[in-house]
């Protein structure tokens, strides 16, 4: 389906004369008239991401350029990369981007203006990169028009069982052997790995405070006696022991952090 | 169609994909559309018999069945209203976020063999990606409309859709192993025949899988008892506190969108797609190569099948919305993360394991003995030999012992031979 709708050749029946009063060009190729839009918005989107003042905006300005750059793999077929990167990028990473800005949000930090050296700085660097693609994408030899296209195998499977450690599809003449059989797994396998610490890293961080052991408290209710005096724990120096008391509690709410 | 217009009607290529891809997408439009007046209907008659009411009886004759026609032309007369302190050009963008990422999950979403916008290899993964994209909409819309309640529910919502996307995938990666494909059409065909094909009944874990999926579901489309998003006893609103009029009606065709959305992905993934219970157009002498027409009517039937077990799960959910009281918000992250996502993985392991050990489902003389991987990547020249339960998918023998593979062209046409 998808094959002979990018090739774009037109036939020209009788009926065609008919129709093209309504749109005087002869012919679409919509695969052309796609790929110029997604990418177009996707360049635009990315400009105004950098030029925006408001992080929220900025945030949804960069939805719409990673959103179409998806449309742009989804165009060149490969669908599971175009729904990675839905997934992990629109709907994963700027949801959580968004709702940390919108729990911290304080009335100077929304809005960020950017001095003018930061400007030109990002400015030279960012002509750096392009000057750099732009010369790596017009060496590519047949840059302005594919004669067949190329889109045919479904993607999917071939990469879940590379994961797996099976290539299924051809790989390039000359690959060695064990390259072949092995396929991805041990990438994919030590990325998990690594997610999974990053996982565990994170709940450690963020867990709930416990109560630490008494000798903790005891310690920490005598720096708190040390560095507020005039707090009621100040009564803890003297050895009264409602004093103490009122130390070790306030002491332990400071290591619990906080009445819970 | 495409092929229609071109070879007999002789529409140049161009013009014949435009409106190939228009119908599609009209159709798309209407089914969300229509159907969330209908749903919106059926929702306010239902909650009004749980509650020993009679709900709207006057609009539209008898049963009241014109009454969302009623509100719809109200919603459109409204006074479109924006907050001072709203962020103009976010408010007025977050209903359509939400209701294109609802739309745009459709496309993928088959509702007969040959009826699908566009068929994706990644078909399941594609609708569940961009399902996750409405809370953007919400999200915008909470932090746009400059209004405390709208803020609460949408970090309420986003909180909670996030957490619950976990659950969900583990839930559809079970129905994707035993159909050796995300492709929507592949896993739904591969249940045709009696029910007791059906992925709910392919052993006990699915069924139990199932049910986890039907909350993950529920709490992702933001309904009672999850609603905490808009929560009208605490929030006002919640998120659309400060919308009126059609932008507000936007969120609500999103949400019925959403609501029909994983109502249908239930029944493709669990309760057999197009394929019924029962078998009415086997039965009936009705299969793929009896001639164009039969084989039409086979997949409007389907189609019909399809749509009706997707509205059987919305009216599931406005059961459930009527009949449960609200969740408070830590319950409701109890519920995902020590409930919904140990037992999702738990049921993966052991659909995984079930599948190792008996590879035909749970009733082998019954379930059908093959239906075949449409893919091609794994379909040897003669398949695995007919009669050994292949039912659960890609069969362990399926791993590839010798991949033959040969150039034509630019793209690689491979053959796996089992």
């Amino acid at each position: 389906m998808m094959p002979t709708m990018f090739a774009s050749s037109v036939q020209s029946p009788a009926l065609l004369a008919a129709v093209t009063w309504a749109v005087p060009i002869a012919a679409i190729n919509w695969h052309s008239v796609l790929f110029l839009l997604f990418a177009a918005m996707a360049c635009a989107c990315a400009v105004a991401v950098v030029l925006a003042d408001n992080v929220v905006r900025m945030a949804f300005y960069l939805v719409l350029s990673l959103a179409s750059t998806a449309g742009l793999f989804f165009l060149a077929g490969a669908e599971f990369v175009g729904a990675m990167q839905l997934m992990i990028y629109v709907g994963g990473t700027l949801v959580l981007l968004v709702f940390g800005v919108m729990l911290t949000a304080q009335a100077p930090f929304v809005a960020i203006k950017t001095s003018t050296g930061d400007r030109v700085l990002a400015g030279m660097v960012g002509a750096a990169l392009l000057a750099v693609l732009l010369q790596a994408a017009f060496r590519v030899e047949p840059w302005r028009r594919p004669a067949v296209a190329t889109v045919a195998a479904p993607a999917a499977t071939p990469i879940g069982m590379a994961l797996l450690g099976v290539r299924v599809d051809s790989p390039a003449a000359g690959t060695p052997t064990a390259a072949v059989r092995s396929g991805y797994l041990l990438p994919f396998e030590i990325v998990s790995i690594h997610l999974l610490v990053v996982l565990v890293g994170a709940a450690y961080l963020a867990r709930a405070k416990r109560r630490r052991s008494a000798r903790a408290i005891d310690v920490a209710a005598s720096a708190v006696s040390t560095v507020f005096p005039a707090s009621p724990a100040a009564g803890a120096t003297t050895g009264d022991t409602t004093g103490r008391e009122t130390a070790r509690s306030s002491a332990s709410a400071l290591v619990s952090g906080g009445p819970r | 169609m495409a092929d229609f217009l071109i070879n007999t009607i002789g529409l140049p290529e161009w013009l014949a994909w435009t409106i190939t891809a228009s119908v599609a997408a009209a159709l798309i439009l209407n089914v969300i559309a229509g159907g969330a007046l209908v749903f919106i209907w059926a929702e306010r008659k239902i909650a009004a018999r749980i509650q020993d009411r009679l709900g709207p009886t006057r609009t539209g004759g008898r049963f009241g069945w014109l009454q969302s026609l009623a509100d719809g032309i109200k919603l459109l007369a409204k006074e479109d209203l924006m907050p001072e302190g709203a962020d103009g050009m976010l408010f007025k963008l977050a209903p359509y976020v939400s209701f294109c990422a609802s739309f745009c999950a459709f496309i993928a979403l088959p509702f007969a063999f040959d009826f699908v916008g566009q068929r994706l290899n990644v078909g399941v993964f594609f609708v569940v990606a961009v399902l996750g994209l409405e809370v953007f909409g919400v999200i915008l819309a909470g932090y746009a409309s400059a209004s405390k309640w709208s803020l609460f529910g949408a970090m309420r919502e986003a909180a909670q859709v996030v957490s619950y996307e976990v659950p969900l995938g583990m839930c559809v990666v079970v129905p994707v192993m035993l159909a050796g494909s995300m492709d929507l059409v592949t896993i739904a065909e591969k249940q045709s025949g009696w029910l007791t094909s059906w992925y709910l009944f392919h052993d006990p874990f699915t069924f139990v899988i199932f049910w986890v999926y039907v909350t993950c579901a529920v709490a992702s489309v933001n309904r009672a008892p999850f609603d905490l998003a808009e929560a009208e006893s605490e929030l006002v609103a919640g998120f659309h506190t400060e919308y009126s009029g059609l932008r507000w009606s936007f969120f609500f065709m999103a949400e019925y969108g959403s609501m029909f959305l994983v109502s249908a992905l239930a029944a493709l993934l669990f309760l057999g797609g197009w394929n019924g219970p029962i078998p009415v157009a086997t039965l009936l002498g009705l299969s793929e190569g009896t001639g164009d027409t039969a084989n039409y009517f086979v997949r409007l039937l389907g189609c019909g099948n399809l749509l009706l077990k997707a509205t059987l799960g919305v009216l599931l959910m406005m059961w459930v919305r009527w009949t449960l009281p609200r969740l408070r918000i830590d319950q409701v992250m109890t519920t995902c993360l020590k409930y919904c996502t140990p037992i999702a993985a738990a049921m993966f392991a052991g659909a995984m394991l079930w599948q190792l050990a008996f590879p035909g489902g749970v009733i082998r003389g019954i379930s059908r003995p093959a239906g075949e991987i449409r893919e091609g990547w794994l379909e040897g020249p003669g398949g695995l030999p007919a009669g050994r339960g292949r039912v659960g998918g890609m069969p362990v023998a399926g791993v590839p012992t010798q991949a033959v593979s040969h150039q034509s062209g630019s793209q690689a046409v491979v053959k796996v031979v089992p």
